[in-house]
């Protein structure tokens, strides 16, 4: 089959790559909700019982 | 073992011969199909790769039906707890539950190729019945495997009845494949297969790898 | 343990990828037959190895958490599946991609290995759902390593059936992964085929650390709570104790569990 021109090629090949792409970076988005759900559950347990949380101690 | 998976198989068997839930539903079921695909093809007489694809999505979205009663029936009354009291294996209790399937698989067939044959089968059924009764024995092997295994995945949860077909479809996709593409020519009249033997190959390797599958994964469905 | 992995994998992956990139878009030549398309060859068929690699140790590892019964196991398995369906959807978007700009549809039915994955797609699909309605910890992880094992199995099985499909009905196979490549091409496929592995090994490696890390906080938390509880019902009675935490008031954790949490710093 004959090749398709450069311009028309370029956006499917781009389109490809960003597809990729923007897989990737929604996944770090959930990964990184799931550690700001970590980091919240962790300031509870630190009031919970575990150190003096370092404000309170100054 | 032997004895226990007949006593099981036994019991099942009685339980459908005087209940009647399962095979009867899906000849109904396998019939009404017929019906609706005569409507929606429009066409009074089918054949080629058509009638070959409908006979086998007919069959195969009957499993379903089949798969989903294997286990419901006996965790809601109890049977499964007994019998995992009882002393005996537990590949024994996958060995009957498949047993049972493939029995009533067949009891099926026998009801819906005639069927088939009579309401929407153009060329004549009785030259091809060798070559598809072979190729329906062979897939009801694996799907009596797979059926076995997936119904005992599904009935532990809570959405079972559509955890079980939605898992079952993807899984018989291989035999859709060899049963359709091997039954095509036996039903373009000329009759003579020319590839059954490689699809029945793939059907065989089919049947081996999930037998052997859930023989080894059954036991871990059924603990506690 | 997991972050400390991370780092040299993180940079290892980043210098994977840039590489790739410069070998695919500089150093390549342009295919004889399809030109500039060709390039989404170097992402879409090493996305759809590394899915299938993805997928078929999901299911070793879910043998490894039957064997062994360590749920380290089952939460590796879990994982390496997850991200394989979700290189899954890219193998299918790209590959759409691919047959739209060549062939001009968006889903070609000849192609065996996008076919394969959309079955393969479907049935995956199901391993969340099912994973998630089961209640019972113990039994999820079980009842998921079966299906993982029976899936890896599966896999290669369809692989098999859907070649033979298409290779009895449509003779002429469109040699994409063809074997004759030029060896500029094949190096830079191999570069980039290892660089997906890279980054599919570095998000596995992140997820399993934020899920370690969540396991063992929420072990932690019903720990404390325990022992504040024990302290507020026994009054002081477990004073001799040693506690991790030198003595904040009971009460102090009350209050804080239902305020809302100031700033750290």
């Amino acid at each position: 089959m004959p090749a398709i021109p450069l311009e028309t090629a370029g956006i499917y090949v781009a389109a490809a790559y960003i597809v990729f792409l923007a897989l990737v970076l929604v996944y770090v988005a959930i990964i990184g909700r799931k550690v700001g759900r970590l980091e919240r559950e962790l300031g509870e347990l630190e009031q919970l019982g575990g150190e003096p949380s370092r404000d309170r101690q100054r | 073992m032997i004895a226990a998976t007949l006593a099981i198989l036994r019991k099942d068997l009685r339980v459908e011969l005087r209940a009647r839930e399962a095979v009867p539903a899906m000849a109904l079921f396998a019939v009404t199909a017929f019906v609706l695909f005569h409507f929606a093809f429009d066409r009074d007489a089918l054949d080629g790769d058509v009638a070959a694809g409908t006979l086998w999505i007919t069959l195969l979205l009957t499993t379903v039906l089949g798969v989903n009663r294997l286990f419901v029936a006996e965790r809601e009354q109890g049977g499964l707890e007994a019998m995992l009291l009882a002393p005996i294996d537990r590949t024994a209790i996958f060995v009957a539950k498949a047993a049972a399937l493939f029995l009533y698989l067949v009891a099926v067939e026998v009801v819906a190729v005639p069927a088939f044959a009579l309401l929407l089968l153009g060329p004549d059924l009785l030259g091809s019945l060798p070559a598809l009764a072979a190729l329906l024995l062979l897939a009801d092997l694996g799907l009596a495997a797979v059926g076995a295994l997936v119904g005992a995945l599904a009935a532990e949860t809570r959405a079972r009845e559509v955890i079980g077909p939605l898992l079952l479809l993807p899984l018989v996709v291989p035999l859709a494949i060899a049963g359709a593409q091997a039954t095509e020519p036996l039903f373009t009249g000329s009759g003579a297969a020319e590839d059954l033997g490689r699809w029945l190959g793939l059907m065989g390797l089919y049947a081996t790898i999930f037998v052997l599958l859930s023989v080894a994964l059954f036991d871990f469905l059924l603990e506690d | 343990m997991y972050g400390r992995a991370l780092k040299p994998l993180a940079l290892a992956t980043a210098a994977g990828a840039a590489l790739a990139f410069g070998l695919i878009f500089f150093y390549a030549p342009l295919d004889a037959d399809q030109g500039f398309i060709q390039k989404i060859f170097y992402l879409h068929v090493p996305m759809a190895i590394v899915a299938l690699l993805g997928f078929l140790a999901g299911g070793v590892m879910a043998a490894m958490h039957l064997r062994t019964r360590r749920r380290a196991w089952d939460m590796r398995s879990y994982v390496a599946i997850h991200l394989s369906i979700i290189l899954a959807v890219g193998v299918l978007v790209t590959g759409s991609i691919w047959a739209k700009a060549s062939w001009g549809h968006w889903w070609v039915w000849d192609e065996p290995m996008l076919v394969s994955f959309l079955i393969i797609f479907l049935l995956y699909a199901v391993y969340q759902p099912l994973r998630f309605s089961i209640d019972d910890p113990e039994r999820q992880a079980r009842y998921a390593s079966v299906f993982a094992i029976s899936g890896a199995a599966f896999t290669v099985l369809n692989f098999v059936a859907v070649r033979m499909a298409a290779t009895y009905t449509h003779p002429r196979v469109f040699s994409q992964t063809g074997g004759n490549m030029p060896p500029a091409m094949f190096l830079t496929f191999l570069v980039a085929l290892g660089a997906m592995a890279l980054v599919f090994v570095t998000l596995w490696t992140l997820e399993l650390g934020s899920k370690n890390a969540a396991e063992r906080l929420r072990r932690a938390r019903r720990h404390l709570q325990r022992e504040a509880d024990g302290r507020e019902a026994g009054l002081g009675g477990e004073a001799g104790r040693p506690r991790p935490a030198a003595g904040a008031p009971a009460a102090v954790s009350v209050s804080a569990a239902s305020a809302p949490t100031p700033a750290p710093r």
